[in-house]
């Protein structure tokens, strides 16, 4: 199960070997002071020759490291994992069937509490969507506000990330640390669009506003000072004995299963696949911007950290370019069908009054059609597929979630691992039940 | 450091891949067809039955009991490709008379293609809501294919463990996804409740988990008498 791979650790305990494995820890001392260590534990194919009962062992739903309320049923041989049985639906709130009861920029709000790590995500998601169901162009102000818009939300989440699963393992002081820069991020989007986590930021054809004051000088700030805490993540983990011990080797994905198995964003890069929904099949004028695209070489847990760290590190490579060339201009779109027209005019025109009474009493309503529109969110390809029959709410609307595809090829990866690599494993998939749920 | 991963730039995809751009203006209907479709046309002759291009996004209805085969040649074909499956889902429309639509969305990373499959269940009562499953090739189609199942009652006919995922086991209001289901859920909110309630608290685990553990002997024996008479589980 585990893959021959050295990393150099340069805060090692001595209780690792040349691998990076852990070595069996002194246990017990005896009377002359002495010690006696553990035998070995016999390789795996032994200890299934061994007649001993499976263990059936419950994880979750209530448990901290199972990030939300997933239950995982583990059967045991010993410590180790023979089978995993996920189960999930505990957050199931009918988030699709409550949608095709909406208009569609009524839908916004619920796009925030699916996946809440990456709320303004989702909103910039679902507008792109909405957007191409009804036809409608943005602003240049607007794409650039949006691609602002999904890079700190892509840095948020990976923060949480970073800062949970080091919990997960055992390790506290980059939880601080992370959190410290993730209330950061939450400070310039409470100034932005007056809420932290729900922030429904979008509206079909625009944003809900545009950015305040100074805001920019704020943002610059942030760029220039978090990639410190960035490499000081990275000088505490990266090469930290105990660190390597617990994610090396651990949940590997080999480049096919991955594909096959439809895992997307950090999980399927980890594993050597270059894809990236932004530039594969991109969104919001990606292409356009100068980034890279980390992919990882085992696909073990270790992979997926780093692939996380070095996408933080380009999420603000983004950030700096869209920073400088943010252009003037309006943030809406001047397609009044969809976005209301200023207050003036709906009084003084004719047209605009017309549309303004048309949008209020009816809502917008796209032609026939459907739209599948891809987004990379933090945890991978999240997708919005949404169907209009001609009325002003869709007739489907479809959340492909990334973190539940990812989730479903645990079984796959705990299989043969130690019942505390579950966590580990688990942790590096990045879930948000919210979505997973929805 | 030796773990630092490997960065790779733009260009890894097969060489005559286009380079991909923001699409911008697409219109309503109509526009370039994924080639695939054509591809398709030609290789199954009979079993597509319509293209069609909405937004610049092509959708391709094919016959129900030809999907699995066509699925498997798309992903199999050196000039297809289509390794990776974004999404299985399904449509019902308000109007009664439009078929039920299943929805495949198939993507191809070498020649980044995208393509959506289509294939249309009238609500006939004569056309069994059943596609075959494409878990044989795409093992991530695992889950959403139980979504599919437990949100819209559509059976995928080779699936290897099709049973509901987001609602529990012995849920047995419907599908709530589908039209004629109501928005709040068939039952009162007192009928809920006292569901609720009298759901056996003790049924952590399923027959098929105690089994498979050998857990079932520790179990207390009024619980063993229960189970054995025919009592389901909770999960």
């Amino acid at each position: 199960m585990s893959t021959k791979r050295t990393v150099n650790v340069a805060l090692g305990t001595s209780g690792l070997d040349e691998q990076g494995r852990p070595r069996r820890a002194p246990l017990t001392m005896n009377e002359g002071g002495t010690v006696t260590t553990l035998e070995p534990p016999p390789a795996l194919e032994d200890a299934l020759e061994l007649e001993g009962e499976h263990m059936l062992i419950n994880i979750g739903p209530q448990h901290p490291a199972t990030h939300g309320v997933l239950r995982l049923v583990l059967e045991l041989d010993g410590e180790t994992v023979v089978r995993c049985i996920p189960h999930i639906g505990y957050l199931h709130c009918g988030f699709e069937k409550i949608g095709e009861y909406r208009q569609y920029n009524q839908v916004i709000p619920w796009t925030d509490r699916e996946d809440y790590l990456n709320s303004i995500g989702n909103n910039v998601a679902f507008a792109l969507g909405a957007e191409r169901l009804f036809g409608i162009e943005i602003t240049p102000r607007c794409t650039v506000l949006r691609v602002i818009a999904m890079e700190l939300s892509r840095i948020i989440s990976h923060l949480v990330w970073l800062g949970t699963t080091c919990i997960d393992i055992g390790a506290f002081t980059p939880f601080l640390w992370a959190f410290e820069q993730r209330e950061r991020v939450y400070e310039l989007l409470e100034r932005w669009v007056g809420a932290r986590l729900t922030t429904s930021a979008t509206r079909v054809g625009g944003m809900a506003a545009d950015i305040p004051a100074g805001w920019m000088d704020q943002l610059q700030h942030f760029i220039k000072t978090f990639p410190k805490t960035v490499d000081e993540i990275d000088r505490v983990l990266t090469t930290n004995g105990i660190w390597v011990g617990r994610t090396v080797g651990l949940g590997v994905m080999s480049a096919d299963e991955a594909v096959n198995y439809g895992l997307s964003g950090p999980m399927v890069r980890a594993s050597g696949v270059a894809f990236d929904v932004r530039r594969d099949f991109p969104y919001l004028d990606y292409e356009t911007y100068d980034f890279e695209i980390p992919v990882g070489t085992n696909g073990d847990v270790y992979d997926r950290f780093l692939v996380r760290m070095e996408e933080l590190r380009q999420s603000t490579r983004i950030l700096a370019q869209a920073a400088t060339r943010l252009p003037d201009g309006p943030v809406n779109s001047d397609d009044h069908r969809v976005v209301l027209p200023p207050k003036s005019k709906a009084m003084s025109d004719m047209e605009s009054m017309i549309h303004h009474f048309k949008q209020v009493m009816e809502g917008p309503r796209p032609p026939l059609g459907e739209s599948y529109v891809a987004v990379e969110s933090p945890k991978g390809e999240k997708g919005y597929y949404m169907v209009s029959d001609g009325t002003a709410k869709p007739v489907r609307w479809r959340i492909r979630p990334p973190s539940f595809v990812n989730l479903s090829a645990i079984g796959k990866m705990v299989e043969g691992h130690l019942l505390s690599d579950v966590i580990a494993i688990n942790a590096s998939i990045d879930i948000v039940m919210g979505e997973i749920d929805r | 450091m030796s773990g630092t991963p490997i960065v790779v730039i733009p260009g890894s995809a097969a060489p005559d891949a286009p380079a991909p751009a923001t699409p911008r203006h697409l219109p309503n209907r109509g526009g370039p067809a994924n080639p695939s479709a054509d591809a398709l046309k030609a290789k199954f002759a009979g079993a597509v039955q319509r293209v069609e291009v909405i937004w610049g996004e092509t959708s391709v209805y094919v016959e129900r009991l030809k999907l699995g085969e066509m699925v498997q040649w798309l992903h199999d074909d050196p000039s297809q490709r289509y390794d990776y499956l974004s999404d299985v889902t399904a449509v019902e429309y308000r109007d009664p008379e439009q078929p039920i639509e299943v929805v495949w969305h198939l993507r191809s990373l070498p020649y980044r293609r995208f393509l959506r499959l289509k294939v249309d269940l009238p609500l006939d009562g004569k056309t069994p809501l059943e596609v075959p499953s494409v878990w044989g090739v795409y093992k991530g189609a695992d889950w959403m294919e139980r979504e599919c199942y437990d949100m819209f009652g559509i059976r995928f006919a080779g699936h290897p463990d099709l049973r509901r995922i987001l609602m529990w086991e012995q849920y047995h209001e419907g599908f709530p996804l589908r039209k004629d289901f109501p928005l709040r859920g068939r039952f009162s909110r007192a009928e809920q409740l006292r569901q609720a309630l009298a759901a056996n608290p003790e049924a952590r685990y399923s027959m098929e988990e105690l089994t498979v553990a050998q857990a079932f002997e520790d179990l207390p024996e009024a619980m063993r008498k229960r189970l054995l008479g025919g009592e389901r589980t909770g999960e």
